[in-house]
């Protein structure tokens, strides 16, 4: 299966370019929370993205665009500048993966509910609804097809990638739109607030020995996936292939990962495998990374028992460390993020680090650097224990 | 999906608890008994909303007892009593490796509301125990711990039509062998955010919660899950009744008088247009004009009374559809029970 087009839209910026020039340079996209009120939390600042302006879409009427929440429009942006990448639009699958979906929208109509006005509450319930939005996104983007949202928490993007291989991979379709978003939304940021997992720095540090905690973010990425044969048959350039995938659940806690990151090792092993390579030639790990003290240990674990005698050679990073954890965005912008590194072949930094970690046995990537990069696995682990795993190459290989 | 059959199946319904309790239900000439939720807005107006709940159970064992259930929302509860029985007490022992799909359309609302209203008040103290249990995906993941099963779990979000959806998928796993054994349950909560919600697309829907579970397993007795197609969505179908009848035609319904259809109609005539259009003599029967408007486990309670009367012999195939409110219209075709083997 191969990729044919890829958009993002993070804290970072807008679009593939932007995002890979702060990759590249290391940079961080932080900032104070101006969405809603932050003043009685721990924490005030997150990877806040700067809303994208309307892409001027035949299929995109104004009223649409007003309707959509700040999630969807990430989305869109990032889905267009995927499909405009590969040049396709019409009847395809689509799988997205998100979170929180429309919840600013639910959040509004739930105050507007308790101060007892009625009035504009009827769109908030349609529009709220996630899947109204989606396919009103597909509309707009001139798509057809069955659309299948997964809410898996943050493993959510990971997953639609997922489900997009397979359903090329067994030739129920020729090219599937696959990806993820969130936006930020209150009640979520509250949430990890309230559950103390955000780092009250406000500068998360994954694997670092004195990591406090995540920082959230907000933002979309979109593939085009389609089989060899359709983009052969096309001409359509090939940008990277996506070779493997794993998926399991966790079910030793729903918020807690098992402390050896059983399930990590499960969907790491299978997507290996799949792609048919060793441990040893994976060049790249895109962590889950989100710098609670809980993840790190229990992947850093999880990484050493898959590698095994290798892992010292293992190059990995956390893109966390820059834009934030983007929920059930947050594995679809890592593969595009994945992506950029075996076209750029750069690996991205893992920033901020001060003191590694002692359960670190393998090479943290600490500042971006150049490397020779062919193939590389990105790992997303969400609430209630969905665990996911892809592999992605540079190449077509036979 | 030929070898693909529905081995299990369970219902908590309005109507009470187990399979058996909706059929009683639907048999009889009772009418839905329904309740009020009451609140008082910001200028102390009173809110009201009739909705038809889940009564509580006779037998508290119908929920399998686990930690994870412990601070479960209703949802939850409703979705492991459910799962419960399409497992029986043999399996939920050892499940093996029993993937989960779940698919809703509201989620855990009863936390949501509650979780945000204390953000809203202070969210310095706002509970952590609450955040955890209103992701989309907690019920399901409680499905897998219960079970003790690490084979994949996802959560699908849609409109009525979303367990047509799951079915897919379920039929996906099963045939590359990602799981033995799939549970797809459909399950879904009331309060006053949804209840109120729903009286703004009409006044005489009445909201109803509840869950559908179906275990689905190859080459074992069952009822056949004969066709499910992809989903017509709106996106490129924006006409309910053209869509309807793209998935009509792919479903391949004979009109014979031994294929029932249980279709989707809910009483309010612009929601049932599209399915009151098409030309069918044969029998039928449209469960949410006796249950209420369940949101995603409606089209779970249909599948159920499908499931069902195949079950019973009394019909030789069955059609369920559900057009969706906004993503597309769903359905499938089901067939005769076979016994079950071994």
């Amino acid at each position: 299966m191969v990729i044919t087009g890829a958009g993002i839209h993070t804290s970072m910026g807008a679009g593939w370019s932007a995002n890979a020039a702060g990759f590249r340079a290391g940079r961080t996209a932080f900032r104070a929370v101006d969405l809603f009120d932050v003043s009685r939390q721990r924490v005030g600042t997150a990877g806040q993205a700067e809303m994208p302006d309307r892409p001027m879409l035949p299929g995109l009427t104004r009223r649409d665009w007003e309707r959509f929440d700040r999630g969807t429009r990430m989305a869109l942006v990032a889905a267009e500048e995927a499909l405009s990448q590969a040049g396709v639009r019409g009847e395809m699958p689509v799988c997205i993966g998100t979170s929180a979906g429309a919840m600013p929208i639910g959040e509004e109509y739930f105050k507007q509910a308790l101060a007892g006005r009625s009035r504009g509450q009827l769109a908030r319930v349609e529009t709220y609804q996630v899947q109204r939005q989606l396919t009103r996104m597909m509309a707009a983007l001139e798509l057809g097809g069955p659309l299948r949202i997964i809410s898996n928490a943050c493993a959510s993007g990971a997953n639609a990638i997922g489900q997009a291989f397979h359903l090329i991979r067994e030739g129920r379709a020729e090219r599937v739109l696959a990806g993820g978003y969130d936006g930020l939304a209150q009640m979520v940021f509250a949430g990890f607030d309230a559950l103390q997992a955000l780092s009250v720095s406000g500068i998360p540090r994954p694997f670092d020995a004195a990591r406090d905690g995540l920082a959230i973010g907000e933002g979309a990425g979109f593939f085009l996936v389609e089989s060899l044969d359709s983009a052969k048959a096309r001409g359509a350039e090939i940008l990277g292939t996506v070779m493997g995938y794993g998926a399991a659940t966790d079910i030793h806690h729903l918020t807690q990962p098992h402390p050896m990151g059983d399930a990590a090792l499960v969907t790491m092993t299978a997507a290996t495998r799949m792609a048919g390579l060793e441990p040893g030639q994976i060049d790249y790990i895109n962590s889950h990374g989100t710098g609670t003290p809980l993840n790190d240990v229990a992947e850093a674990g999880a990484v050493a028992r898959w590698a095994e005698d290798a892992v010292a050679g293992v190059k990995l990073s956390s893109t966390k460390s820059s834009i934030g954890h983007l929920l059930g965005g947050a594995g679809a912008v890592e593969a595009v993020i994945c992506l950029m590194a075996l076209q750029g072949q750069w690996l991205p930094g893992n920033l901020n680090v001060r003191e590694v970690d002692p359960v670190v046995n393998f090479d943290l990537v600490r500042e971006p650097r150049e490397a020779v990069v062919r193939h590389v696995l990105t790992n997303s682990f969400g609430f209630g224990g969905a665990n996911a795993t892809l592999v992605m190459g540079r190449e077509v290989e036979a | 999906m030929s070898d693909i059959v529905i081995s299990g199946c369970g219902v908590v319904s309005p109507a009470g608890w187990g399979l058996g309790a909706l059929r009683a239900f639907l048999d009889s000439s009772e009418l839905l008994e329904t309740s009020w939720i009451e609140r008082q807005d910001a200028n102390g107006a009173v809110v009201k909303s009739a909705v038809a709940r889940v009564p509580e159970p006779v037998d508290r064992g119908v929920v399998p007892k686990s930690p994870r259930l412990r601070r479960a929302s209703p949802v939850g509860r409703y979705a492991a009593a459910a799962m419960a029985e399409a497992l029986g007490p043999e399996k939920i022992a050892g499940a093996g490796r029993l993937g989960v799909i779940c698919a809703t359309m509201n989620g855990c609302v009863n936390y949501s509301n509650r979780f945000f209203a204390e953000v809203l008040a202070d969210p310095s103290v706002a509970s952590p125990i609450l955040f955890p249990e209103t992701v989309y995906n907690a019920p399901s993941s409680h499905l897998s711990a219960v079970t003790a099963s690490t084979a994949p779990n996802d959560t699908l979000i849609g409109d009525g039509a979303g367990i047509f959806i799951a079915l897919d998928l379920a039929a996906e796993w099963l045939e590359r062998g990602d799981a033995d054994a799939v549970l797809v349950v459909a399950p879904e909560e009331v309060d006053w955010l949804s209840a109120e919600g729903l009286g703004y697309y009409s006044s005489s829907i009445i909201p109803s919660e509840g869950a559908a579970a179906f275990l689905l397993e190859k080459g074992v007795g069952g009822v056949r899950l004969e066709t499910v197609p992809d989903v017509v969505s709106y996106a490129l179908v924006p006409d309910r009744k053209k869509a309807l009848c793209q998935l009509w035609e792919e479903l391949g319904v004979r009109d014979d008088g031994r294929t029932l259809w249980v279709d989707g109609r809910c009483g309010v005539p612009r929601f049932d247009d599209a399915e009151s259009a098409i030309s069918w003599s044969g029998p039928r029967i449209s469960p949410r004009l006796r249950l209420g408007e369940a949101m995603g486990a409606s089209a779970g309670f249909q599948l159920a009374v499908a499931v069902d009367a195949l079950q019973r012999g009394l019909y030789e195939s069955a059609v369920v559809t559900a057009v969706g409110g906004n993503q597309g219209v769903g359905g499938g075709v089901l067939g005769k029970a076979e016994k079950l083997k071994g």
